[in-house]
C-alpha cells in the first residue's frame, strides 16, 4: 500500500541515476533491458530488511532482473516505481504484474517523445546552426547541451515520480509534456527542418557569389530526389541509396582520370 | 596521422561507440559531434564538422529504437571526420571518401551491435539460474561484461575502419578528377535530399504539416537568396 513518500538516501538516489545511464549495458534479444533494470533497482533493494545478505533482497533482485522492455530514459519511471513497491513490501505477484504492464506505455511514450521528436529536432537545430555558419564549438556544444537538458530532465523526473507514486505511477504518465510534447516538438521540427535545408545545402555545397544559379539548380535536383525518397519510403532507406550514389560517383571520378 | 593521433582516434571511436547504446546515450555518437571530434584530433575541427554535418543529414533518417536494427554512427563518424581533416589541402576526393567511410562504417557498426547483443543473450542464457536466484555478483557481472564488450567493439571497429580507409582515401585524393565545386554540389544534393526525406518522415504526421513545411521551405529559400 503506497502512503507518504519515504525519503530515499541521496547516495542511493545518485547510484540509481548513474546506473540508469547504463541501463542498456547488457541489452540482448532475450531479456532486453531486464538485467539492466535489476542492476538499476539494486541500490534501493539494499535497504530491504536483512540488507544485501537477506532473503528479501535476493528475491526482489531476481524479480527485477527478468525480461523487461521500455525506452531507456523512460525506464527511470519503472525503476523508481518498482524500487518503491519492493520497499513498501507489495505482493510479489502484484509487482510482477505491474512490471509487465509498464513495458508497453514506457516504450511507446519514450519512442514518440525522444526518438521520433526530440532527437531529430535537436539534430535539426545543430544543422541549422551549421547552415547559419556557426563554428564547431557552437554547433556541437549547442546540440549536446540542448539534447541533454531533455535527456537528463526525463531521467531525473522519471526516477522521482516513480519513487513518489510507486504502483500508482500510471496517472503521472498523462502529464502534458508526455501527451502533447511529441506534437509540439513535431510542429517546431517541421518548420525548422524546412527553414534550415537551403542554408545547410549552401554551406555543404560551398557557394560563391558566381555560383547562385548553379546552387539553385542543385537545390531543385535535391528537391526532386527528396520527393522520390518520400515516395519510396518503407521500400528504400535514403541513407543506403545515398551511400550507393556516392560510391558510384567515387568510382566514376577516380577511374575516369 | 601520427601514431599518437591514430591511438586517440581509436580511443574516441571506442568512447562514442559506447555512448550509442551503453553509456550514457548523451548523443556524443551523433555524426555532427563524433566527426567534429575526429576532425579536431586530426587537426581541424571545422573540416570534421563539415563531414559530420553531411553524415548527420543521412543519420536524421534512422532512429535508434530498441530492438530494431539501425546503423551505429558514432565510431564510423569519428573515422570519417579524422580522415577528411587529415587529408592534404585541396584533396577533393577525400571528402566523398570520408562520407562513404562514415556511411559504410555505420552500416558495419550496426551489424557489430547485433553480434554483441547475440553474445549478451548467450551470456544471459548461461547465467539464467544464478539470475533467477538473485545473485548480485552475476547480475552486475553481466552488466559490466556487456559494457566492456561494447567499449571494445567500438575500439575494434574504429581501428579496422581506419586501417581499411586510409589507403582508399589517399587513392581517391590522388586520382579524383571533378572539381571541388562539382564534388561538393553532388554531396550536398545527396545529403540534403535524404535530410528532407527524414524531416518528412518524422514530422509530416503533425496537423497542417504540409502547409507549414511548404511555407518554411519558401521562407528558408528566401532567407538564403535575399541575404
Amino acid at each position: 500500500m503506497t502512503t507518504a513518500t519515504p525519503p530515499l538516501p541521496l547516495r542511493t538516489h545518485v547510484a540509481m541515476f548513474v546506473r540508469l545511464l547504463a541501463i542498456q549495458g547488457s541489452w540482448n534479444y532475450e531479456t532486453l533491458i531486464g538485467t539492466g533494470t535489476g542492476f538499476c533497482v539494486e541500490p534501493a533493494l539494499r535497504l530491504l530488511p536483512g540488507g544485501p545478505d537477506g532473503e528479501a533482497y535476493r528475491a526482489a533482485l531476481a524479480r527485477q532482473s527478468q525480461y523487461f522492455n521500455a525506452h531507456p530514459y523512460m525506464a527511470a519511471v519503472a525503476v523508481g516505481a518498482l524500487a518503491r513497491a519492493e520497499l513498501d513490501g507489495e505482493a510479489p505477484k502484484q509487482i510482477e504484474r505491474y512490471r509487465r504492464a509498464l513495458c508497453s506505455p514506457l516504450g511507446s511514450l519514450g519512442d514518440r517523445l525522444v526518438w521520433a521528436a526530440w532527437l531529430p529536432f535537436c539534430s535539426l537545430v545543430a544543422l541549422g546552426l551549421f547552415g547559419l555558419g556557426a563554428g564547431p564549438l557552437l554547433v556541437v556544444g549547442g546540440f549536446l547541451v540542448l539534447y541533454n537538458i531533455g535527456h537528463f530532465w526525463l531521467v531525473i523526473w522519471g526516477l522521482r515520480v516513480g519513487w513518489r507514486e510507486g504502483l500508482r505511477v500510471a496517472p503521472s504518465l498523462g502529464t502534458p509534456i508526455l501527451r502533447h510534447g511529441p506534437q509540439v516538438i513535431g510542429r517546431a521540427g517541421a518548420v525548422l527542418g524546412m527553414l534550415a535545408l537551403p542554408l545547410i545545402f549552401d554551406r555543404i555545397a560551398g557557394s560563391g557569389p558566381s555560383g547562385a544559379l548553379r546552387l539553385a539548380f542543385g537545390m531543385l535536383v535535391a528537391a526532386v530526389a527528396a520527393v522520390v525518397f518520400v515516395r519510396l519510403q518503407g521500400r528504400l532507406a535514403g541513407w543506403k541509396a545515398g551511400l550507393i550514389a556516392l560510391t558510384l560517383v567515387a568510382l566514376y571520378s577516380t577511374l575516369r582520370s | 596521422m601520427t601514431p599518437g593521433d591514430t591511438a586517440t582516434v581509436v580511443l574516441a571511436g571506442a568512447v562514442v561507440g559506447f555512448d550509442t547504446v551503453s553509456f550514457p546515450q548523451a548523443m556524443l555518437s551523433r555524426p555532427i559531434v563524433a566527426s567534429t571530434l575526429g576532425g579536431a584530433i586530426a587537426g581541424s575541427a571545422s573540416l570534421g564538422l563539415l563531414c559530420g554535418a553531411i553524415l548527420e543529414c543521412f543519420a536524421l533518417e534512422t532512429l535508434p529504437v530498441g530492438a530494431s536494427r539501425y546503423p551505429e554512427w558514432g565510431s564510423a563518424s569519428v573515422v570519417g571526420g579524422a580522415l577528411f581533416a587529415d587529408a592534404p589541402n585541396g584533396a577533393v576526393g577525400a571528402l566523398v571518401m570520408s562520407v562513404i567511410v562514415g556511411l559504410s562504417g555505420a552500416w558495419l557498426g550496426g551489424w557489430s551491435m547485433v553480434r554483441l547483443r547475440t553474445m549478451n543473450a548467450q551470456r544471459a542464457r548461461r547465467n539464467h539460474e544464478a539470475v533467477a536466484r538473485g545473485d548480485p555478483r552475476v547480475i552486475e557481472g553481466l552488466q559490466f561484461s556487456g559494457l566492456l564488450a561494447d567499449l571494445l567493439r567500438g575500439a575494434a571497429l574504429t581501428a579496422v575502419l581506419l586501417a581499411l580507409s586510409l589507403p582508399l582515401r589517399d587513392l581517391a585524393a590522388r586520382a579524383w578528377s571533378p572539381s571541388m565545386a562539382d564534388t561538393r554540389l553532388t554531396v550536398a544534393i545527396t545529403a540534403v535530399a535524404v535530410a528532407a526525406n527524414a524531416v518528412w518522415k518524422h514530422f509530416s504526421n503533425v496537423p497542417n504539416a504540409r502547409v507549414m513545411m511548404l511555407m518554411a521551405l519558401v521562407a528558408g529559400a528566401a532567407l538564403y537568396f535575399f541575404t
